[in-house]
């Protein structure tokens, strides 16, 4: 018999799991958040010329939507979008709109299209992105610039090639969000 | 991969309920956001105090990713830059960048100087600089190309001051914070700058087109003289910039003008520079233009 007897307190990971739940803080906060700086980091990372950089928000948002279909409410477009309207330079209200009626659309279409494969979610994701910045482009033209369509087919590309590693990213999160943490009593 | 059983109601009131005044929410959201969208484009000026808040807040982050810009040139290189090999590539790079413009700027110079030495009495000095300060951040996903700096009102900064850092003109400062200013970027296809070519006095308008070229539409039309690798400075003319500060280099030639690429990239902008007003000139002038750019 071994006199060795493993300690009690071990702190390995999966044993300080036992008897844990996720922290409702994190569990609910962590997408928000995670929008919330997504929308504020690209702007402050890259000083850029032209508009290359994805809309990393938006990106963020669709890709919470479509990873955990009603944690969200629909009407989180309103109090993301305001703060997205904050840091991106168009038209206040752009992103309110624009993310509301995403999520409208994303719940109709998941309300369709119940089953759904990595896919289709890429192809309904990017058909979204593409019209997001496309509304986005007609909204600041309408107010006061003047740019061709064709200068944001580069970022739309790029939007949609970046969506799915943008997924990955919010998969990550989410594992991170449902770590149990807080001890029950 | 399977729909998630728990998003049915089924038949509890409760959670019909909340469904339905999830999606209400939802279209309210919608109108708000159509509400705010009609009273920005009739009154722009009205959330700019709050986005200066915003920006505020996150300035601290914004100067820590500015100092780590410093040495990236775009996106790209700003990936390339954080590495240690890439920092002496660019930095020799921009070194080389700053001397052509100098030379450039220098041809632009004796030619102003020639100009002058006619108008006898009349002297030029450049003025001290308002503020320098950093450029912390930009509209990177939008199409309108706007910037902020690290200075405000406080540091004396107002409305319509070009900014400028040592490679060329960078914008002009369209809404001033306390601490810290939006800036219009020369490249946002509402700014229009007064230029001329460095060397001789072929005077055109410098127009941003939002992807980082300029487009040079030439004031007298004709034989297009402009060929690939022209220099152009800002000519002064209307009194909002000073003028002699580089702008663009000439890349493709076209029918009216020319495209031309902006020497001083704001991702490479380390440090800004913040001119006053150009006083030479008539200072309503300067006020209309200044005015012109944001309806």
């Amino acid at each position: 018999m071994n006199p060795k007897r493993p300690a009690q307190s071990s702190s390995g990971f999966f044993r300080r799991r036992i008897n844990r739940e996720p922290s409702p803080l994190l569990a609910i906060g962590l997408p928000w958040l995670s929008i919330v700086l997504a929308s504020v980091m690209m702007t402050i990372v890259v000083v850029a010329s032209a508009p290359i950089v994805p809309p990393l928000g938006f990106l963020a948002f669709i890709a919470w939507r479509q990873l955990r279909p009603g944690l969200l409410p629909v009407w989180a477009g309103l109090p993301l979008g305001i703060v997205d309207d904050l840091f991106s330079g168009q038209p206040f209200g752009n992103a309110v709109m624009l993310w509301s009626l995403a999520a409208i659309a994303l719940e109709i279409l998941e309300a369709r299209l119940p089953w759904r494969n990595f896919l289709t979610e890429w192809v309904v994701a990017g058909t979204l992105i593409a019209i997001y910045i496309g509304c986005g482009l007609l909204l600041a033209n309408f107010t006061a610039a003047s740019t061709p369509f064709l200068f944001v087919m580069p970022q739309i590309l790029l939007s949609i090639l970046i969506y799915p590693l943008v997924g990955r990213v919010a998969a990550f999160i989410d594992r991170i969000r449902l770590i149990p943490v807080v001890e029950v009593r | 991969m399977a729909p998630p059983a728990n998003r049915r109601s089924g038949y509890s009131r409760r959670a019909q309920y909340s469904t339905f005044f999830g999606y209400l929410a939802g279209a309210l959201g919608v109108l708000i956001g159509a509400a705010l969208l009609i009273i920005s484009i009739s009154n722009p000026d009205l959330f700019s105090s709050l986005r200066s808040v915003a920006t505020q807040t996150v300035e601290p982050a914004g100067g820590v990713t500015a100092r780590a810009r410093d040495t990236g040139r775009n996106i790209f290189a700003v990936i390339e830059g954080h590495a240690l090999s890439g920092s002496r590539v660019s930095k020799l790079q921009r070194e080389l960048a700053e001397a052509k413009v100098r030379l450039a700027e220098a041809q632009a110079v004796k030619a102003e100087n020639r100009r002058l030495q006619k108008l006898l009495g009349l002297t030029r000095a450049d003025p001290e600089p308002v503020a320098v300060t950093r450029l912390t951040s930009s509209t990177a996903s939008s199409s309108r190309r706007f910037a902020t700096i690290g200075a405000g009102h406080a540091d004396g900064v107002a409305k319509g001051m070009p900014v400028r850092s040592t490679l060329g003109l960078v914008g002009r400062v369209l809404k001033p914070g306390r601490y810290n200013s939006q800036i219009l970027l020369v490249t946002d296809t509402e700014s229009l700058v007064p230029v001329r070519r460095a060397g001789d006095d072929v005077a055109a308008f410098a127009r941003g087109r939002g992807d980082g070229t300029l487009r040079i539409r030439l004031i007298e039309l004709g034989i297009n003289p402009l060929k690939q690798g022209d220099v152009f400075v800002s000519s002064g003319a209307g009194g909002l910039y000073r003028p002699g500060i580089a702008i663009g280099v000439v890349t493709t030639v076209t029918t009216d003008g020319a495209i031309a690429r902006v020497l001083s990239n704001p991702a490479a902008s380390d440090f800004v520079i913040v001119d006053p007003v150009n006083t030479l000139n008539n200072r309503k002038l300067a006020q209309t233009a200044a005015d012109g750019g944001d309806e």
